[in-house]
């Protein structure tokens, strides 16, 4: 049985603005298995990337607030460590990659520069041992003729080949736990399969953890062994990649699942779930699906459900649940 | 790069052609008769009027401008109307004493200016931060000759610290230095204000760029993150901006040397102007002019320098 390496209980962050306190992350809780990728899934705004940066305590604060929970890393409270301990691990012992490729690197800096910029930090070389180590490392990602590539800058990479830098900048320091928000969304659909196909090698060479956050059905069947469903800020269902999309219990993930399109079978429309996420300022006191779940019923309205296991690494947070026969 | 600098100085000919006739049409077009200069002012009329078919004042703007162009591409700035030594010795002499003066203020309002503006970007909305815009909208509000007239009140007269007249010698004498303390103060103040203002603008800006986010995901501390992530792209505007301001300074050094009696080439530009010197007054526009590409060229290759995107096209 694997050990988790990261671990999420509870996890509460508010944004605080002057007429409303915004619940962007209310109870987000998951295991991330070492050696193993976890998909956190949802649509835009429910929180997943308001998680990874609360992870990486980068949350602007205020007017960010984590008001709650515990992220426990090999064994530490991240909530609890000081800034320096924190900052140690940034980009050491946690590495990070965004969405944004086009702009998440320096244009100022050469990407080799970059890199070994954290190399100095963590690993603590310098000169051309840290030269070369950027090199191997550019190597490593698959970016072509890396002794070349080592000094060019961010603008005369393609979109792709500055996501490898990214990648290889969030490996540089051999980190547990690689956190890749939205790592494959402004790219190509070709370079996404290339993206993804590189992160699962990089994985089984390197045996990082990877916590990967999306909002596409298909990387998560593609690249992840579990999975949580983020839905307005709380996980409605996690488990096992292969018995989470095969037996979907949450009306949500339901939903989700049913506005996929598929080649396989004759489906004529594509279905969506009726109805908006409410919004985060407004309180809620039972299932925060309730407005938009065809099965809801006063129960959901009232009380909020817990996340509890319908099967052994199935847990899902719906007082209807196991749904079975009857799907909506 | 040297293509670059080639051809930023190839460009610059024209423009330098252009300043040179406009200057010497707004010459023409001040009163005062340098005819009448030359002869000095008991000269019957009949002296004014050959002396002015001598320098060939009489004959069409257009031709007196081809004439002294002629003269310019031989290297002959011709002589000064008042002291009848060449204007290229004159120059040469005031000249030393300006770019001392620029130096002296540049040298610690720029570093001032963008420490500034960069402390109240990241203080900002703090009392820091609104002391400091103060102190900037104070610098870029108030006209040089009133800074100038302030310090002198302050400074020269009611605590006489500093000498405000004339120059005490080159800027490494302990006497050159004291004397360039007040002008280089008043010259320096006018420019904290736009440098500060700019910097600040432009540090919020680059602060909340995706790459400053990957900077402290790399576990950076906040000051290297601020300077190294944040102010390093910053300062790409704010060099733009610093070669501007200091073709105001030129301006702005008219007004300093005149008021603290500076032997610059300001001072020496106002003096032409206001006594017909004509040779003399074209030849401080052309320094002025010269002074202005160069600076331009300097920015130029600093942008370049900072901003590698500009460099490889």
């Amino acid at each position: 049985m694997p050990e988790p390496v990261l671990s999420l209980g509870d996890l509460q962050v508010r944004f605080r603005s002057n007429r409303h306190v915004l619940r962007a992350v209310d109870g987000v809780g998951f295991d991330l298995m070492a050696g193993q990728t976890l998909g956190l899934v949802g649509e835009s705004g429910c929180g997943k990337s308001v998680t990874s940066l609360a992870i990486m305590r980068l949350l602007p604060t205020p007017p960010a607030e984590i008001a709650g929970g515990r992220i426990i890393f090999e064994g530490k409270d991240l909530l609890q460590l000081s800034e320096r301990r924190m900052r140690q691990l940034r980009g050491g012992r946690i590495g990070m990659i965004f969405q944004e490729p086009m702009t998440s690197l320096n244009p100022v800096y050469t990407c080799g520069d970059q890199i070994i910029e954290s190399l100095r930090r963590h690993s603590g070389l310098s000169g051309k041992p840290a030269r070369d180590r950027a090199i191997e490392l550019l190597d490593l990602v698959g970016l072509p003729s890396p002794e070349r590539r080592v000094d060019d800058y961010p603008h005369q990479l393609s979109g792709g080949q500055r996501q490898r830098v990214m990648i290889a900048l969030a490996l540089a320091n051999d980190p547990a736990v690689l956190i890749a928000d939205e790592p494959t969304t402004a790219l190509d659909v070709t370079i996404q399969s290339q993206i993804l196909d590189l992160l699962r090698e990089l994985q089984e060479r390197t045996g990082t953890a990877i916590l990967m956050i999306t909002h596409d059905l298909g990387v998560v069947a593609e690249t992840c062994q579990a999975v949580a469903v983020m839905y307005a800020g709380t996980v409605v269902e996690r488990g096992e990649v292969g018995a989470l999309f095969a037996d979907p219990q949450h009306p949500y993930t339901i939903g989700l699942m049913a506005a996929v399109p598929r080649m396989d079978t004759d489906r004529g429309r594509l279905v969506a779930i009726p109805g908006s996420v409410p919004p985060p300022w407004q309180p809620i006191a039972g299932c925060r699906f309730a407005s938009r779940c065809p099965l809801a019923d006063d129960r959901c309205r009232r009380d909020r459900p817990p996340l509890d296991a319908i099967a052994p690494g199935h847990e899902v947070a719906c007082w209807k649940a196991p749904i079975d026969g009857d799907r909506p | 790069m040297i293509e670059t600098i080639l051809n930023r100085i190839v460009v610059s000919v024209p423009v330098l052609f252009g300043v040179l006739f406009l200057g010497f049409a707004l010459v023409q077009l001040a009163p005062g008769d340098p005819a009448r200069v030359q002869a000095g002012p008991t000269a019957p009329p009949e002296v004014v009027e050959r002396i002015r078919q001598e320098m060939g004042l009489d004959q069409p703007v257009i031709v007196q401008f081809g004439k002294y162009m002629e003269r310019l591409a031989q290297g002959d700035l011709g002589r000064s109307l008042i002291s009848n030594k060449t204007v290229t010795s004159e120059l040469a002499a005031a000249i030393v004493p300006t770019i001392e003066l620029m130096f002296a203020s540049l040298i610690w309002s720029i570093p001032l200016g963008i420490a500034m503006g960069t402390l109240a970007a990241v203080w900002r909305g703090s009392l820091l931060d609104r002391i400091i815009m103060a102190i900037s909208v104070a610098g870029v509000s108030l006209p040089i000759f009133f800074i100038c007239l302030l310090l002198i009140q302050l400074l020269g007269v009611k605590y006489p610290v500093f000498p405000f007249i004339g120059r005490g010698g080159p800027i490494w004498t302990a006497e050159g230095l004291r004397h360039l303390v007040l002008p280089a103060l008043s010259l320096g103040l006018i420019f904290i204000g736009p440098v500060s203002r700019m910097t600040r603008s432009s540090v919020l800006e680059v602060l909340r760029l995706d790459h400053v986010r990957t900077a402290r995901a790399k576990g950076l501390t906040e000051p290297q993150v601020i300077l190294r992530h944040g102010l390093r792209n910053a300062l790409i505007p704010v060099v733009t901006l610093v070669g501007l301001q200091i073709g105001y300074l030129l301006g702005g050094a008219v007004v300093t040397e005149t008021i603290f009696s500076y032997p610059g080439i300001g001072r020496l530009a106002v003096g032409a102007i206001l006594s017909s010197d004509f040779p003399l007054a074209q030849g401080t526009i052309l320094v002025l002019a010269l002074g202005f590409i160069l600076v331009n060229l300097i920015v130029d290759i600093l942008y370049a320098r900072l901003d590698p995107r500009v460099q490889k096209k």
